[in-house]
């Protein structure tokens, strides 16, 4: 066991060196600037900022909540029962994780306000509608993650439970959710970072007395040009959620037990009798919530005046050419996958380094290393931005013209799904099993790839999926980066609706269901990442 | 052949492992038996290379093997719940060993056909290893770890999940492959039939030391104190004292063995040595009369002293509340001396 | 070991190190070699190809477009970036934000020869950025709303914002981080008079108007005629989105539906200026020198939406016949408005937000 604890250290000096030079360095040319002009003084001491910081907390609390009480059902369904369309479900699934906010604001608005589904709720802009957009776009999060990691658990011992006279909800409560402890951590932790520092929806669907920390940042720094206070909020942030992370870092360790997996095949089956009706049951009220935002925005870009209309995918093809304001939809697309591919390999290497080293147990360099790496997640994506711009424009690190930029800032925030997500599977795999191919012949690296690496396959392509989900809706550090012939389908989106025009509108939809049927495309793929004789795990 | 001196293994304060000496000879199997938490499992892992020894040494031919990893020791384990790998199927987790060595495919293909076979797991190569049975699961563990002809096979506890049937079939089996496959065998269990059943050698472990090693008659004919008695399944155990001839037991007078030591001992009644019938020195009441095939077994509660067992053949059991006399004879006593306190 | 599933793996990572290469090599030239100029502007920038492929003509330099967002996303950048400038030209800065851009200098002084400015744009007398566009921020409302059978009239002035009338109609923008919201800001100021201003507000908040972040929220998604989920008829925008409502309408409409109050409009004019320590100085030059030419003033107002400042500059019909610019306009000079916009923008928040 030390022993590999000692080759954990040389492991995690991959991610721990990815981290510094292109997270920590950067950061820190932004962050230092806090400490002038007694702007962190200010910042702790004023009320303002003080009320922002709570509102910023409970909200991301309650949202993570809500965020599970929605995701658990449908992960349950997904985990443990076979049925047609499951691998589809769980690709659409995703679709909201990557949907710019700007058009999923469209979407809600039109369902809340008069002449929308919704509209006899009587919500607007506020913080209920926030709140849903947050979860809306979290769910994925928790059944991806919750899913996969429970599909893997062995029923025996739910079923000795129930022998035992348990009730389903004592079995729930006293014997799965132990079991279940290190995925429900694993997704909260992410959910809970997504939340506390959410931007996009805070802007476009909240109004301005509920503001989060993150906007209060932007606002500091782009329209009141007060970069030290901006930094200095940022810092708290950043403070405020390594302690978050350390705690709940240490929640996972505790909680991880060593048990035996079980290939996913073997505990889904087909539902039964009444199970069918649960099933349709959570699959379909789930798709309905998912899916009602998703449907009324591919509505309205097919339909710009109140009629059928395919105008608006016709002018996306033909646009580009008169003006320089809107990139070819081709050519974002190009860039979309491109980025996202490249994305999805760098966080799969760095991040599959930093979850064996995490998962190791060397405390040394585990806890540390995780709390680390899910950082960029709950730093400011203003600080992250302005940091790569002040970095790596000039000499000695002149990168501003490598495009590879930008999927390295889309590896920053997809590293940690690689790490929440491999991490318990690697954590829950029976030592003997590792024993036993070391005594068949097996050295060390070689137990890595025989034993670690295929268990944890169903982890990784979970984890593939995101990374891709991720760098395709990823915008705020893609903006910085970003030159036109770079651009991105959330960039494009963006320039579209920052003109006056229903047909602007109208495009911009029709780009955004584009993205929606990319990204089914693109996560099914990524599923479909089998390998001959290595069962479904 | 495989050599242990003096090896130690402390885990924080105790010491679960505590100075043992072992040998396995060419062609021996050697069975360590205990009770759980006695050490046994810890010390096959030591010899494996999986757990590293704080004192002595392991080592195989003479060559010490200190600083050799485990999957260079070129020894076959077989572990308690197998573990077998959940992501291959039968054919993969049996070419396991044959992978890490290099053979080629052709030549895995045919010795994993043969280790099946051998293990009568014909038509199995490419079931899931999940939907195997007990007995299923625990043959294609010998198979994985014997078709890569190890020098040496430990098995941990490895009939402790099986039914009656399997176990019975294994324990017949088992000898006959190590014997077929001329490998040196190092075995682990709680159970002495099953260790006695198998082994040439016998070594009892209690409380991290070696207390008694020799083959199985050995053993069973003068273990070598109380204490192994009892492990053994040899009861019940009184206070009794020697005076001259005279064994002054609870029961009554009786005559001592042979060699028995003088003065106050500690008595163990051999199983089977209990003669029910006509003339026996103490005497009882049936109170319990336990089936078991062409056997019974009875409980017989004497006037004074603890209730004794017998066998007797099925059809000539006495029914309960029988008045039957037992024989103690000098054959089925054992007298350990008992330490004065 | 060449098992199935290090092939997998091996063609992923050789996949990806073609893409990588493939694309790295169809990125495009060098940046800020010699044969380009690079301008740094905000998204809101456009240009007709043909228009720019005549510069290049013209000049032999290619422009290189770097857009992070808007403007003061733009202006942050390039004062973060002022000791080692990113690009050569910087185009974007407004009247609101000209001392801020002053005071951290960022230009090198220099005026195209033979500049020949609409009378009333004014100029820096220091040169150290040209006036390239003007625009009005202003009330626009929808004229299909106020139309129809039981509503109030088409609002008129600032004093409609407040009638009980037109009670929660209107939307407007957040000034700390919008400049439309800001300029209309300024707008009630310059009107109502500092301290009138703020009794004015308290009067719009008491009549339900709706603050949101920015244009693209309140535009897109809160205004009737933007073309998205929109429940509020009057909304702070352009002059010029009437032209603009025409030109994207879909379906086609020959009138736009979008009006403009003409004396709630502000004033704003926007500013380019060569960056000190650019590389190419000489493109930098010359590309400002084209950002002020007729070719390019024309172009302006279909991709952009601004007025040119340039005699001589032809204006397109479609956007002359409906685009609103009054002659006499609210508007307050960048010294005024750096000197107190902090504190102005707080006193609002005190008032609207809290």
């Amino acid at each position: 066991m030390s022993e590999r604890a000692g080759r954990s250290g040389l492991v995690a000096a991959v991610p721990v060196a990815f981290l510094v030079v292109f997270f920590v360095w950067p950061s820190g040319h932004v962050l230092v600037r806090a400490f002038g002009a007694g702007a962190l003084r200010e910042v702790l001491t004023d009320p303002t900022f003080r009320r922002v910081l709570w509102f910023t907390s409970w909200q991301a609390v309650l949202s993570t909540a809500l965020t599970f009480g929605a995701g658990l059902p449908a992960a349950y369904v997904v985990a443990r029962y076979d049925f047609t369309g499951r691998r589809l479900f769980r690709a659409f699934v995703t679709v909201p994780f990557v949907m710019p906010t700007v058009v999923v604001a469209v979407a809600f608005l039109a369902l809340l306000r008069p002449g929308g589904a919704f509209a006899f709720l009587g919500w607007d802009r506020g913080l209920a509608p926030m709140i849903v957009a947050q979860v809306f776009f979290n769910v994925a999060v928790v059944v991806r993650i919750v899913g996969g990691f429970w599909a893997n658990l062995d029923v025996r011992r739910e079923d000795a439970a129930r022998m035992l006279g348990a009730s389903r909800a004592r079995v729930f409560r006293e014997v799965t959710l132990p079991l279940l402890a290190p995925a429900l951590v694993a997704a909260a932790s992410i959910v809970f970072l997504f939340t506390f520092t959410s931007f996009g929806v805070v802007l476009l669907l909240s109004d301005p007395a509920h503001a989060t920390l993150e906007v209060e940042i932007y606002r500091q720094a782009f329209a009141y040009f007060d970069l030290p206070v901006a930094a200095a909020l940022s810092l708290v942030q950043i403070v405020v959620v390594a302690t978050v992370l350390w705690a709940l870092s240490r929640a996972q360790e505790r909680s991880a037990l060593p048990q035996r997996l079980v290939a996913a095949d073997v505990t889904a089956r087909r539902p039964r009798g009444r199970e069918r009706l649960f099933v349709a049951g959570v699959i379909g009220v789930t798709t309905v919530f998912l899916a009602l935002p998703l449907v009324a925005l591919a509505l309205r870009s097919v339909r710009p005046g109140g009629e059928w209309s395919a105008s608006a995918y016709r002018a996306l093809a033909t646009r580009p050419a008169t003006t320089t304001s809107v990139v070819s939809p081709g050519l974002a697309i190009r860039n979309s996958v491109l980025f996202a591919l490249v994305a999805t390999v760098i966080a799969l290497v760095v991040g599959g380094c930093a979850a064996f080293a995490v998962a190791a147990r060397s405390r040394r360099v585990g806890r540390p290393l995780d709390v680390l790496v899910m950082l960029p997640l709950g730093a400011s994506s203003v600080t992250v931005g302005l940091g790569f711009l002040l970095t790596f424009g000039s000499p000695p690190l002149d990168l501003s013209g490598a495009w590879i930029l930008i999927p390295i800032a889309h590896a920053l925030i997809a590293i940690p799904f690689v790490v929440r997500a491999v991490a318990p599977a690697l954590r829950s795999i029976d030592p003997r099993l590792r024993d036993a191919a070391a005594v068949l012949g097996a050295s060390p690296r070689a137990v890595w790839r025989e034993v670690d690496l295929p268990i944890v396959t169903r982890a990784f392509a979970v984890a593939a999926g995101f990374c891709a989900a991720v760098s395709l809706g990823e915008f705020g550090a893609t903006l910085f980066l970003t030159r036109p012939e770079w651009s991105t389908v959330p960039v494009a989106i963006q320039r579209l609706l920052g003109r006056p025009g229903e047909a602007n509108v109208s495009q911009s939809l029709a780009l955004a269901t584009v993205l929606m049927g990319l990204t089914v495309v693109i996560v099914l793929a990524m599923e479909r990442v089998r390998v001959r004789h290595l069962g479904e795990l | 052949m495989l050599r242990v001196s003096g090896a130690r293994v402390v885990f924080g304060t105790t010491c679960a492992v505590d100075g043992v000496d072992l040998e396995v000879g060419e062609r021996e199997t050697v069975a360590v038996i205990g009770p759980s938490g006695c050490g046994k499992s810890t010390l096959l892992r030591a010899v494996a290379g999986l757990q590293p020894l704080d004192a002595g040494t392991v080592s195989w031919d003479g060559g010490d093997l200190s600083g050799v990893p485990p999957h260079r020791r070129g020894f076959g384990m077989v572990f308690q719940e197998y573990a077998l790998f959940p992501h291959r199927d039968v054919a993969g987790n049996v070419a396991f060993g044959l992978r890490m060595q290099g053979v080629g495919p052709a030549e895995r293909d045919r010795r994993v056909d043969d280790a099946l076979e051998l293990v009568g797991l014909g038509g199995f190569r490419e079931r899931r290893v999940a939907t195997l049975s007990g007995g299923e699961q625990q043959r294609v563990a010998l198979a994985r770890a014997l078709v890569a002809r190890p020098r040496l096979l430990m098995l941990d506890e490895p009939l402790g999940a099986l039914d009656r049937v399997w176990r019975a079939r294994l324990v017949d089996e088992l000898p006959l492959l190590l014997a077929g496959a001329g490998t040196p065998a190092l075995y682990v269990t709680h159970d002495h039939e099953e260790a006695f059943a198998v082994a040439d050698r016998v070594a009892v472990m209690r409380d991290g030391r070696i207390v008694q090693s020799g083959p199985p008659a050995a053993l069973w004919d003068r273990p070598a104190d109380a204490w192994t008695a009892g492990f053994l399944g040899f009861g019940p155990a009184v206070d009794a004292e020697v005076r001259g001839p005279v064994l002054h037991t609870p029961w009554g007078p009786l005559a001592a063995p042979a060699g028995a030591p003088a003065g106050a001992v500690r008595l163990v009644v051999r199983p089977d040595g209990v003669a029910v019938g006509p003339g026996g020195a103490v005497e009882g009441t049936v109170t319990r009369v336990r089936f078991a095939g062409a056997r019974a077994e009875l409980t017989v509660v004497p006037a004074a002293g603890p209730a004794l067992r017998a066998a007797v053949v099925a059809a000539a059991a006495p029914p309960a509340g029988a008045v039957v006399g037992c024989g103690l004879g000098p054959d089925a006593l054992l007298c350990y001396p008992r330490p004065a306190d | 070991m060449a098992t199935r599933w290090w092939r997998v793996v091996r063609a992923a990572a050789v996949a990806g190190a073609v893409a990588l290469v493939v694309a790295g090599c169809s990125g495009g030239t060098d940046p800020g070699g010699r044969g380009s100029v690079t301008l740094l502007t905000h998204s809101s920038f456009a240009a007709s190809p043909d228009v720019l492929a005549e510069f290049t003509a013209r000049t032999g330099y290619e422009v290189r477009l770097v857009q992070p967002g808007d403007a003061g996303l733009a202006l942050n950048e390039a004062i973060l970036r002022k000791d080692a400038p990113v690009a050569d030209v910087f185009f974007g800065i407004d009247n609101t934000f000209l001392t801020r851009a002053f005071d951290a200098g960022i230009f090198e002084p220099y005026a195209p020869p033979g500049l020949d400015l609409d009378p009333g744009v004014p100029a820096d007398p220091q040169q150290r950025v040209t006036p390239i566009d003007r625009g009005d921020v202003c009330i626009d409302y929808d004229k299909e709303y106020f139309d129809q059978p039981g509503r109030p009239p088409a609002p008129t002035s600032f004093a409609s914002l407040v009638d009980p009338r037109y009670e929660g109609l209107t939307v407007v923008e957040n000034p700390a981080t919008s400049s439309p919201g800001l300029a209309f800001l300024l707008a009630t100021i310059a009107a109502q008079g500092d301290p009138g201003w703020k009794d004015y507000w308290r009067q719009l908040r008491a009549n339900g108007v709706r603050v949101v972040d920015d244009w693209t929220a309140a535009y897109q998604t809160d205004f009737t005629a933007g073309g998205g989920p929109g429940d509020r008829p009057i909304v702070v925008s352009y002059g010029s989105s009437p032209p603009a409502d025409v030109v994207y309408s879909d379906p086609p409409r020959a009138e736009p539906r979008v009006g403009v109050v003409e004396s709630t409009c502000f004033r704003q004019y926007e500013y380019a200026g060569v960056l000190r320590g650019a590389k190419n100085q000489a493109g930098a030059k010359a590309l400002v020198d084209f950002l002020a030419s007729a070719r390019f003033q024309s172009d302006m107002p279909l991709q952009m939406f601004v007025d040119p400042v340039v005699a001589g500059a032809e204006v397109p019909a479609e956007y002359r016949r409906w685009a609103v610019a009054p002659e006499r306009p609210l508007t307050m000079t960048p010294e005024q408005i750096g000197a107190n916009r902090e504190e102005w923008v707080k006193e609002w928040s005190d008032i609207v937000v809290r």
